[in-house]
C-alpha cells in the first residue's frame, strides 16, 4: 500500500542483539481530539450512546473510548450522504471546483502529518517514522492524484451503426458505502474515499474497530477545506452491527471494501438480498514471490524478507510464499534466516524499529496459532516463532522452510510475520506452485531473464506482477484480486471508474454527412 | 476568445436556458449603462504596474539580445512606447534552444517523477493568482484589452489550463497492445523533446498557457517566441514558473519577429517540435521552413471566419447576445470571432435592427477604466486593415448599419460596425477581418446555409442557435470545423479541445487531445515464449 519503489528492505540499522521491545520513546502523543462519529459535518456520539475502546497494541491498554456506531447511525449517516448527493452542491459542481477543495485537503493533511501519523502508530503499532514519510504523504498524494482527474472524466461519443447519435455519460454512482481495514488506515482511507470525491459520490465510511482515529481525523481535516456536510460520513463501529448495516442498506448506490475473504463474502451476500448494489472486494492473498536462480541472491533475500515483514506481515499482499529455484537455494535459505534475525523487533515509535506489534490479540493468537500448525505440519521452524518480550503483542519474524504446497501454512492467510520457503526445479512448476492458491492478488518475480520475466508475469493469475520489485504501489498503479482475492481494482484511473455509472443517450439524426 | 472561461469556472452556478452565454450577458448588461463615449478623448489611465523585465529569458536568466538591439513595443491606446524590448535573432535563438536542449537531455524536468512536476505546475498555479492583477494590467497594457476581461476571466482561465495539465501529468498512459503471435507490445508516451512555440498578440498569455502547460506536464522543454507587439507579459509569467521551481533553461522567453527569431526557429535542425498560432499566411511559412529543415512536426491554429447560424426558432434576443459578443469580443481580435452571422428569412429585419441597437450601446474606451466592453485594435497596421475592409464593404453595397469610422481622435479605437445585406462573394464576408466588424447575411433554408457556412477555407469554429434537437445534430455534423457551439458560444474550458479544419490550422491544442502534439509514441516489442494467453 505504501510506495517502497525498489523494495529494498530497510534493515540497514545495525543488527539489534535482542529483539525485545524497546522503552518508551520520548515521542509525546498528541492528545486524541476526534472520538465521535462524524455525520453531516458534525461529530456527534451514537444514538445509542454506546462506545467501545481502542486498544494500543503495544500494551494492550485501552487509548480512548469512541461512539459505537450501529445500524440507526448508519440510517442517519446515509440520509445526510442521501440528501448531500440528490440535492447537495457536490455532485453540481464541476470538476474542477471538486479538485480545489480535495487540492486544499491534501495540504491540510500533510500540514498535520506528524499527528495523524501517530494516530496510525498508536491505534494499529505502525511504525510512526514510516507512516509519517510513506503513508500519510502518500495519502496527500492520492487524494491529489484523483483530484487532478477530477475534471478528466470523459465519456465517449459512439459509432452508432445506424443514424442515431449516440454518447455515453458518466455520472457518480450516488451513495458509496466504504468499509476499510485496520492494517493500512490511512492509505485505505484515501484509496477509496478520494476517487469516490473526485466522481462526485457522497458516502458513509465505517473504519475498522481497531483503529477508527486516523479516519476521524481526516473527516475533520475534509470539513476545514470545505467538502460540504453530508459527502463524507465516518462512522466507526463493528462489522456484523454498522459493517451489515453498510452492506444491507437499500439506499446504498455502492459498496467497496477491504478486508477479509470471508467478511467479502458476507457483503456480497448482503448486497445480493438487499439492493443488487455492486460491489468491490479487496480481500486476502497468499501472494508468491518466486526467485530464479539467475537472481542476485543477497537482494532477493532482502525483497523476500521486506515482502513478508513489511507491516509485521498485516499486509494483503504480503510475499507469504516464497518460492526459490534449487540452485541457488542453500544460499537463499542461510541469507534469508541471518537476516530474519537481524531484524528488529521494538516499539513503533523507536525509529530503530523495523517491526511493531501484531494489531490486537485476536490476529497475535492466531498467527502463534499457525506456527503451531505449521510445526505439526511438518514444516521446518527455521527462525523465530515466538512472541517478542512479554506484554504487547509482538511476534518474532518466522521463516519455515520444507513446506508443502497443501500445508495449511502455505494456503492460507496468516496476516502475521510467517513465511513459508519452497524450492523449484522449473518455470513450469514455478508457475504451477504460484497458481496453486484460491487467492490471486499479487505476485513477485526476481530474475534477470526478460523471457521469464515476461512468461512468469502473463502466467500468474493475479491482480498485480512485480519484476524485481515489491510493494510497488502509486496512485496510477491500479491493483486488486484474481480469484477469491476479490474483484475490482482501487488505484490509478480504474479505481476512479467503479464511481461511476455509465449512461448512454441516444438520439436520431438526419442528414447526417457521415455516420 | 475566453469570455467564457468562465462558465468552466463557474458552471455549477449557471442553470439558465442558456448558460454558457448567460454569465457574459449579466455582465454586459451590468455595464452597458455607463457611458463612456469620450473615454478615449480623456487622458489615458495610468495602468498600476510597472514593467521590470524586458530581457530574454534564456536558460533561467534574464539576458540582452546577442547584437544588443531592442525594439520598442506600443501602448495601443496611444501609440506611446511603453519599453524598449531585447530583440532576438537567429543567435539567440541558437542560445535558447541550446539551453533548451541541455535541459531536456541532461537536467531534471523530463527525469524527474510526474507527481513532482504535477507539484510544480501547481505552486505556479498558486503563485500566478497572487499576481494576477499584476499580470492583467501588464496584458491590457500592452494589448489593449479591457483589463476587466483580462483581470476576472484570462488569467483565471491561465491558473486554470495550468491546473488542468499539472493534473495531466501523471496520468499520460501509453497501452499494452495486442499482438498477433507471441509478442509483447507496449506504447511509450515519450516526451518529443525540445518544443517551440511561436504565440499571438490577441490573447498573449491564454494562448501560452495551452501551449506551454501541456508541454511541460509531458516534460518538454521550451523555447517560446512572443508576438513583438505583446512581449511583456510572458516574462513575467515564465519568471514566476521558475519560482515555483521549474529548472532553468526548461522554458526560454524571447522576443522578436517573425521573420528573424520566428524563422530561425522554424528551420532549426535542434527544435523537435513546432506549435504556432496566428494568421494562416504565417502558418504557411511555418509548414514549409519545418518541411525544408528537419521535418519538426508542427501544430497550427490559424485564421477563421466563423459562421453564426440562426435559425427561425432561435430565441432572437439571446441569439442577438451572443452573436454580438461572438464577433465583437476582444475587439474583434478572435480567430474564431463569429463573423459570419446568418440569419434566417422570416427574422432577419428584427434581427438586424436587435443587433445595430446593441452595437450602438457597446461601450468602447481605456480598456482600464471599468465598464469598458472594447479597447483599442492592436496597432496601426490592423487599424488600418480593419478601416480599409470597412471601406470596402460600402462600396461593394452592403448596408452600413453602425459604425464604421474610428473612435475618437488618438489610438487604434473603431467603432463597433454592423452590415447588413452582406452577400456571400464580398471581401468583408469572406476574409478574416480581425476587428468590430459584423456582417450579417440571411439565409432561407439549413441545406443551403449549410452550403454557405462550409464555403470557405477556413473551419475554425461555428455558432448554431436552434430550439430543434433535429437541427442542432444535423448542423454539428454537417459543419467542416474544429469547435461547434450550439446555443452558447466562445466556451473556452480547459479541457475542450480547439483546432481548426482546412486553412485554420491542423492539430488542437486543449483537453487531452492537447497532450498527444507533445508526445512521441513509441512500440515496444518482444517476444515470449510459452505465453499463458495472448
Amino acid at each position: 500500500m505504501t510506495s517502497l519503489s525498489n523494495g529494498h528492505a530497510a534493515n540497514d540499522s545495525s543488527p539489534s542483539p535482542s529483539p525485545s521491545p524497546l522503552p518508551p520513546p520520548p515521542f509525546k502523543i498528541p492528545p486524541i481530539k476526534f472520538t465521535k462519529l462524524f455525520i453531516n459535518g458534525q461529530f456527534v456520539p451514537s444514538l445509542s450512546g454506546k462506545e467501545f475502546e481502542t486498544v494500543d497494541p503495544r500494551t494492550g491498554e485501552v487509548i480512548v473510548k469512541i461512539s459505537e456506531g450501529r445500524k440507526e447511525d448508519i440510517d442517519v449517516a446515509v440520509n445526510a450522504a442521501r440528501e448531500a448527493f440528490d440535492n447537495g452542491p457536490w455532485p453540481r459542481m464541476s470538476g474542477v471546483e471538486r479538485a480545489r477543495i480535495m487540492m486544499k485537503w491534501a495540504d491540510l493533511i500533510e500540514e498535520n502529518a506528524e499527528e495523524v501519523a501517530a494516530l496510525d502508530a498508536i491505534d494499529a503499532g505502525k511504525l510512526f517514522h514510516l507512516v509519517k514519510v510513506l503513508d500519510i504523504p502518500a495519502v496527500a498524494g492520492a487524494i491529489r492524484y484523483y483530484a487532478g482527474a477530477a475534471d478528466k472524466i470523459h465519456g465517449e461519443v459512439l459509432k452508432a451503426s445506424r443514424e442515431f447519435h449516440a454518447y455515453t455519460l458518466m455520472e457518480p454512482i450516488g451513495v458509496v458505502g466504504h468499509i476499510i481495514p485496520w492494517n493500512f488506515p490511512s492509505t485505505m482511507f484515501a484509496a477509496k474515499v478520494s476517487p469516490s470525491l473526485a466522481a462526485g459520490c457522497t458516502m458513509v465510511l465505517k473504519p475498522a474497530e481497531q483503529t477508527p482515529l486516523s479516519a476521524l481525523f481526516y473527516a475533520h481535516l475534509a470539513k476545514q477545506a470545505g467538502i460540504p456536510d453530508g459527502v463524507l460520513n465516518v462512522v466507526p463501529g463493528f462489522g456484523p452491527t454498522a459493517g451489515a448495516a453498510i452492506s444491507s442498506h437499500m439506499d446504498i448506490d455502492k459498496v467497496s471494501f477491504t478486508g477479509s475473504t470471508d467478511v467479502g463474502r458476507a457483503i456480497m451476500h448482503a448486497a445480493a438480498s438487499s439492493n443488487l448494489k455492486p460491489v468491490s472486494l479487496e480481500l486476502g492473498g497468499k501472494s508468491p514471490l518466486l526467485i530464479f536462480d539467475d537472481a542476485d541472491v543477497d537482494k532477493a533475500a532482502d525483497l523476500a524478507l521486506l515482502g513478508i515483514l513489511f507491516n509485521k506481515g498485516e499486509i494483503c499482499v504480503a510475499s507469504s510464499r516464497v518460492f526459490v529455484q534449487e540452485g541457488i537455494y542453500d544460499e537463499f535459505e542461510k541469507k534469508l534466516v541471518e537476516k530474519a534475525k537481524a531484524w528488529v523487533v521494538g516499539d513503533p515509535f523507536d525509529p530503530k524499529s523495523q517491526q511493531g506489534p501484531q494489531v490486537d490479540k485476536n490476529q497475535f493468537e492466531k498467527i502463534l496459532s499457525y506456527i503451531e500448525i505449521g510445526k505439526q505440519e511438518g514444516a521446518t521452524l527455521l527462525t523465530g516463532g515466538k512472541r517478542v518480550g512479554n506484554k504487547g503483542y509482538y511476534i518474532e519474524p518466522t521463516i519455515f522452510s520444507n513446506v508443502k504446497e497443501d500445508m495449511r501454512i502455505a494456503q492460507d492467510e496468516i496476516f502475521g510475520p510467517v513465511l513459508a520457503l519452497m524450492k523449484f526445479r522449473s518455470i513450469e512448476e514455478a508457475i504451477k506452485g504460484a497458481n496453486n492458491s484460491r487467492y490471486g492478488l499479487a505476485a513477485g518475480i526476481v530474475t534477470k531473464n526478460i523471457d521469464t520475466a515476461n512468461t512468469v508475469s502473463r502466467s500468474i493469475r493475479a491482480g498485480i506482477v512485480w519484476i524485481n520489485c515489491y510493494f510497488a504501489f502509486g496512485n496510477d498503479i491500479p491493483y486488486g484480486g484474481y480469484k477469491q482475492s476479490g474483484f475490482g481494482r482501487d488505484f490509478g484511473l480504474e479505481g476512479l471508474h467503479k464511481y461511476l455509472q455509465v449512461k448512454s443517450v441516444v438520439t436520431p439524426i438526419y442528414n447526417s454527412p457521415w455516420l | 476568445m475566453a469570455t467564457r472561461v468562465l462558465s468552466s469556472l463557474r458552471s455549477a452556478s449557471l442553470s439558465s436556458a442558456s448558460p454558457s452565454i448567460g454569465l457574459y450577458c449579466r455582465w454586459v448588461r451590468s455595464i452597458s449603462g455607463i457611458s463612456a463615449s469620450s473615454a478615449a478623448e480623456t487622458e489615458p489611465v495610468t495602468p498600476p504596474v510597472q514593467i521590470d523585465h524586458t530581457q530574454l529569458l534564456i536558460d533561467g536568466n534574464f539576458v540582452d539580445a546577442a547584437s544588443g538591439k531592442t525594439f520598442p513595443t506600443f501602448d495601443p491606446r496611444t501609440g506611446e512606447v511603453i519599453a524598449n524590448v531585447a530583440e532576438a535573432d537567429s543567435e539567440d535563438v541558437n542560445r535558447a534552444v541550446s539551453a533548451a536542449r541541455q535541459a531536456f537531455d541532461e537536467g531534471p524536468w523530463p527525469k524527474m517523477t510526474a507527481y513532482e512536476r504535477s507539484r510544480i505546475l501547481f505552486r505556479f498555479a498558486d503563485l500566478l493568482e497572487k499576481h494576477n492583477d499584476e499580470v492583467a494590467a501588464i496584458e491590457t497594457w500592452d494589448s489593449g484589452k479591457p483589463y476587466e476581461q483580462a483581470a476576472n476571466h484570462e488569467i483565471p482561465m491561465v491558473v486554470r489550463v495550468f491546473r488542468y495539465y499539472a493534473g495531466w501529468a501523471d496520468k499520460i498512459h501509453g497501452l499494452t497492445v495486442p499482438a498477433d503471435g507471441p509478442h509483447h507490445v507496449q506504447t511509450l508516451h515519450e516526451p518529443i523533446g525540445v518544443t517551440a512555440q511561436i504565440v499571438p498578440w490577441n490573447f498573449p498569455l491564454l494562448i501560452y498557457s495551452w501551449k506551454v502547460a501541456p508541454a511541460l506536464a509531458c516534460g518538454n522543454t521550451v523555447v517560446l517566441k512572443t508576438a513583438e507587439q505583446t512581449p511583456l507579459s510572458a516574462l513575467i509569467v515564465s519568471k514566476l514558473l521558475l519560482e515555483a521551481g521549474l529548472p532553468p533553461g526548461v522554458l526560454n522567453i524571447i522576443s522578436g519577429f517573425g521573420p528573424t527569431a520566428g524563422a530561425a526557429l522554424c528551420s532549426h535542425m535542434n527544435v523537435d517540435k513546432i506549435a504556432f498560432t496566428g494568421s494562416t499566411g504565417t502558418g504557411k511559412i511555418v509548414l514549409g521552413l519545418s518541411a525544408q529543415s528537419n521535418l519538426k512536426p508542427v501544430t497550427l491554429e490559424l485564421g477563421g471566419k466563423s459562421p453564426f447560424i440562426v435559425c427561425r426558432d432561435a430565441d432572437i434576443d439571446v441569439a442577438v447576445e451572443a452573436a454580438h459578443s461572438a464577433l465583437f469580443f476582444n475587439q474583434g481580435q478572435c480567430c474564431c470571432a463569429g463573423s459570419r452571422t446568418f440569419v434566417h428569412e422570416s427574422i432577419y429585419d428584427e434581427f438586424v435592427e436587435k443587433s445595430k441597437a446593441r452595437a450602438l450601446k457597446r461601450v468602447v474606451g481605456d480598456p482600464f477604466r471599468s465598464g469598458v466592453e472594447q479597447g483599442p485594435q492592436i496597432d496601426s497596421v490592423q487599424f488600418e486593415k480593419i478601416l480599409n475592409y470597412i471601406k470596402s464593404g460600402i462600396e461593394n453595397g452592403a448596408k452600413l448599419e453602425s459604425g464604421g469610422e474610428r473612435f475618437g481622435s488618438k489610438g487604434y479605437y473603431i467603432q463597433p460596425t454592423v452590415f447588413s445585406n452582406v452577400q456571400d462573394n464580398m471581401l468583408i464576408a469572406k476574409d478574416e477581418i480581425f476587428g468590430p466588424v459584423q456582417t450579417i447575411l440571411k439565409f432561407r433554408d439549413i441545406e443551403e446555409v449549410v452550403h454557405r457556412a462550409n464555403s470557405t477555407s477556413y473551419g475554425l469554429a461555428a455558432g448554431v442557435f436552434t430550439k430543434s434537437i433535429d437541427t442542432a445534430n444535423t448542423l454539428m455534423r454537417a459543419l467542416r470545423v474544429g469547435t461547434v457551439w450550439i446555443n452558447c458560444y466562445d466556451v473556452f474550458d480547459a479541457a475542450i479541445p480547439f483546432g481548426g479544419y482546412k486553412m485554420s490550422g491542423q492539430g488542437r491544442v486543449r483537453g487531452v487531445y492537447g497532450l498527444s502534439s507533445y508526445l512521441q509514441v513509441k512500440a515496444v516489442v518482444t517476444p515470449l515464449k510459452n505465453p499463458a494467453w495472448l
